[in-house]
């Protein structure tokens, strides 16, 4: 269970937002909702212990972010709204190595499968520059499928996706929740998930 | 022990896998070194006893330029496409992650110069002896140059006029590895003993390597907020 | 212990120390202009004309506090550095850039006045001394530090990654102090040292101490000054300013 407590976050001299307070129990989801410049990658980075609050706290099993760094981010999964992506890299690559580097023995065939599930076939090979802004998102996406994580924070994981892929990313989403993963996400896009908690900046 | 590195094997051979694919960029870096030092002498006269006698420095300081090129890409494009960030969030050590980066931009930037320089060395007329000295010195020194860059590229990450930043901010903390480095050729050439120079040299890669990558990875994590 | 401990926290924070600082800046103005006046009438007037140098000498009643006082503010920086990286204190951030300007504006006197004592001395502006060398490395590391806090526009960003450059910085000078000595008894460059005649003149080490605790003040009324401006600037819109501070 995510918590937070009395967080206030402040870009410069400008505070974005203060005092917030809730709790995600595992199975639900959030959405983090606001305009734009309100404070929702914000406020993403820091539940993601990127950035530090200005003030109040924020625990992941009764635990502070830093505490344990290792553990909290064995638990975490955080697709930025950059590509994280090598353009000169393929897919393929690409996934494989940040697997790599996270811990987990790349497996070739897994990778491949993750990519075919969001539609991705032909382009395993490609390199990630001759892709769309679409694909590129898709190929970002497919982390979902390869590394278990019980929290997932996706910042605008709708952005420039297809129909399909969005149906897609909905099922996910909700195999996770039903699996007793927790998700937050940010989106100006509709889509359908189970009903869910939200915020608003 | 092996399991404990992966992360550092892991960051290296992607490193290594984007320099291959880049291979422009590092031959830039090298025939950077081998013109800089080329052009000492045309400023300077062939007189083979002064070029002799400068050499060690004329080397070294090719070395530290060539490193510079280098370093201002050590971190930005992992920074600009968020793959960076991504690796701060790794359940792996970012400090090993970081260890692994460093370590595959001496093997792309430093290990070609300290090849190169025998050949370099040539041209200035050093005797053998002090080419094998050179290229030990810079064997040494070279890791000791990733390192602290290092350091210094985290800090100016993503900051304005960086470049010119990283040089102000890194070159005066090169300063030691430079004086042990080529005043080990220098103190050959003059008769006295060169292995002070190198230990003392050792004794700061050995410190350089323990505290740069903690450091670099503090660094990075402020500019990553 | 712990009410000690609660105490120093509470001038920690900005709104408590600004009206502090304002009330103590007179104080040390005034300590410093008594402490100078009485360090020059000392070093110009009372301490006798040394036998070998003549009256040129007398820039080191300048020269030496300058020179302490360049390496002590970066000991300090670093030692506010460290403060706020593990206390996470915004005040010691703002100490560390108050103080900062000053350090190498003392660097920049003890080089240049080194380099007038050097002149007649040497007979040359500019010598490869080892002090005189290390000195302009130190000044290198303060443009640095500046540089780097300048070009950061997150003041929170600026403050961390300066106290990480602080603290690398700090230690690496005893490492380049040591290899430029190092350097400088392999070439041989300068043979006359800057070492003082070993008997000195009680009133000339007066002269020397009086101007060291002026400079002393001085940096302290500075560092106060450059910190009631730091704070106001990054705490424009919290309530105490408009408050407070703004009458």
């Amino acid at each position: 269970m995510l918590s937070v407590s009395h967080l206030t976050c402040q870009r410069g001299e400008r505070v974005l937002f203060r005092d917030l307070s809730f709790a995600l129990p595992a199975g639900q989801w959030l959405q983090v909702a606001g305009a734009n410049g309100a404070g929702k990658t914000s406020l993403l980075r820091i539940l993601a212990g990127l950035s530090e609050p200005a003030a109040g706290q924020v625990t992941w099993n009764g635990q502070g972010l830093r505490k344990d760094r290792a553990a909290f981010h064995a638990d975490l999964l955080y697709l930025g709204h950059q590509g994280a992506l090598k353009e000169e890299l393929t897919p393929l690559e690409n996934l494989a190595l940040s697997l790599g580097m996270e811990g987990f023995p790349p497996d070739e065939a897994k990778v491949t499968e993750a990519l075919h599930r969001f539609g991705l076939q032909g382009r395993e090979m490609l390199p990630a520059r001759y892709l769309s802004a679409g694909q590129r998102r898709r190929v970002l996406l497919s982390r979902l499928l390869l590394r278990p994580a019980p929290l997932w924070i996706l910042d605008e994981p709708f952005t420039a996706l297809d129909v399909h892929a969005v149906a897609t990313l909905c099922q996910l989403i909700e195999n996770h929740l039903a699996a007793g993963g927790s998700a937050i996400l940010t989106s100006h896009q509709t889509f359908s998930l189970p009903a869910g908690l939200s915020v608003t900046l | 022990m092996s399991g404990f590195l992966t992360p550092f094997r892991q960051a290296v051979r992607r490193d290594l896998l984007l320099a291959a694919r880049h291979k422009t960029e590092v031959i830039t870096a090298l025939f950077f070194f081998v013109i800089v030092v080329n052009l000492l002498p045309l400023g300077i006269g062939p007189d083979a006893d002064l070029l002799r006698k400068i050499a060690p420095g004329a080397l070294w300081i090719g070395a530290l330029l060539a490193t510079l090129l280098g370093l201002q890409r050590l971190f930005a494009p992992d920074h600009q496409d968020g793959t960076l960030e991504q690796m701060a969030l790794s359940p792996q050590s970012f400090t090993l992650l970081i260890a692994g980066k460093i370590m595959a931009h001496w093997l792309v930037s430093g290990l070609p110069v300290v090849l190169i320089a025998p050949l370099l060395g040539v041209q200035f007329d050093l005797p053998a002896r002090s080419l094998g000295i050179l290229t030990l010195s810079l064997l040494l020194g070279t890791p000791i140059l990733s390192l602290i860059g290092a350091v210094g590229a985290a800090l100016t990450l993503g900051v304005r006029g960086s470049g010119v930043l990283l040089s102000l901010l890194i070159l005066p903390l090169y300063i030691p590895a430079l004086i042990f480095g080529a005043g080990a050729v220098e103190a050959d050439l003059a008769g006295l003993g060169f292995e002070g120079h190198l230990s003392l040299l050792g004794a700061l890669l050995l410190a350089c390597t323990v505290f740069a990558p903690w450091v670099t990875t503090v660094a990075l994590r402020v500019a990553l907020e | 212990m712990s009410t000690s401990l609660i105490n120093w926290f509470k001038f920690a924070s900005p709104a408590s120390f600004y009206p502090l600082a304002g009330r103590m800046v007179p104080w040390f103005a005034a300590a410093t202009l008594l402490l100078a006046a009485a360090g020059l009438w000392v070093g110009l007037a009372v301490a006798p004309t040394d036998a070998q140098q003549g009256e040129g000498y007398r820039i080191i009643f300048v020269h030496v506090p300058a020179s302490w006082m360049s390496m002590f503010i970066y000991c300090v920086m670093a030692f506010w550095a460290a403060l706020g990286l593990s206390f996470n204190t915004r005040l010691s951030g703002m100490m560390t850039s108050a103080l900062a300007p000053t350090g190498a504006l003392f660097a920049f006197l003890s080089l240049w006045t080194g380099s007038l004592w050097g002149k007649p001395m040497w007979g040359a502006w500019w010598v490869w001394d080892a002090r005189l060398t290390s000195q302009l490395i130190l000044f290198f590391l303060y443009l640095g530090f500046i540089a780097l806090q300048a070009a950061i526009d997150d003041p929170r960003r600026a403050d961390k990654a300066g106290a990480i450059l602080a603290l690398v910085g700090v230690v690496n000078v005893p490492i380049i102090y040591f290899s430029v000595q190092w350097w400088n008894t392999l070439h041989q460059g300068a043979s006359v040292s800057m070492t003082k005649a070993p008997s000195m003149a009680h009133t000339m080490l007066l002269g020397i101490r009086l101007m060291a605790l002026a400079f002393w003040a001085y940096t302290i009324t500075m560092a106060l000054i450059r910190v009631r401006c730091i704070i106001l600037e990054r705490e424009l819109t919290s309530e105490w300013v408009k408050k407070n501070a703004m009458e």
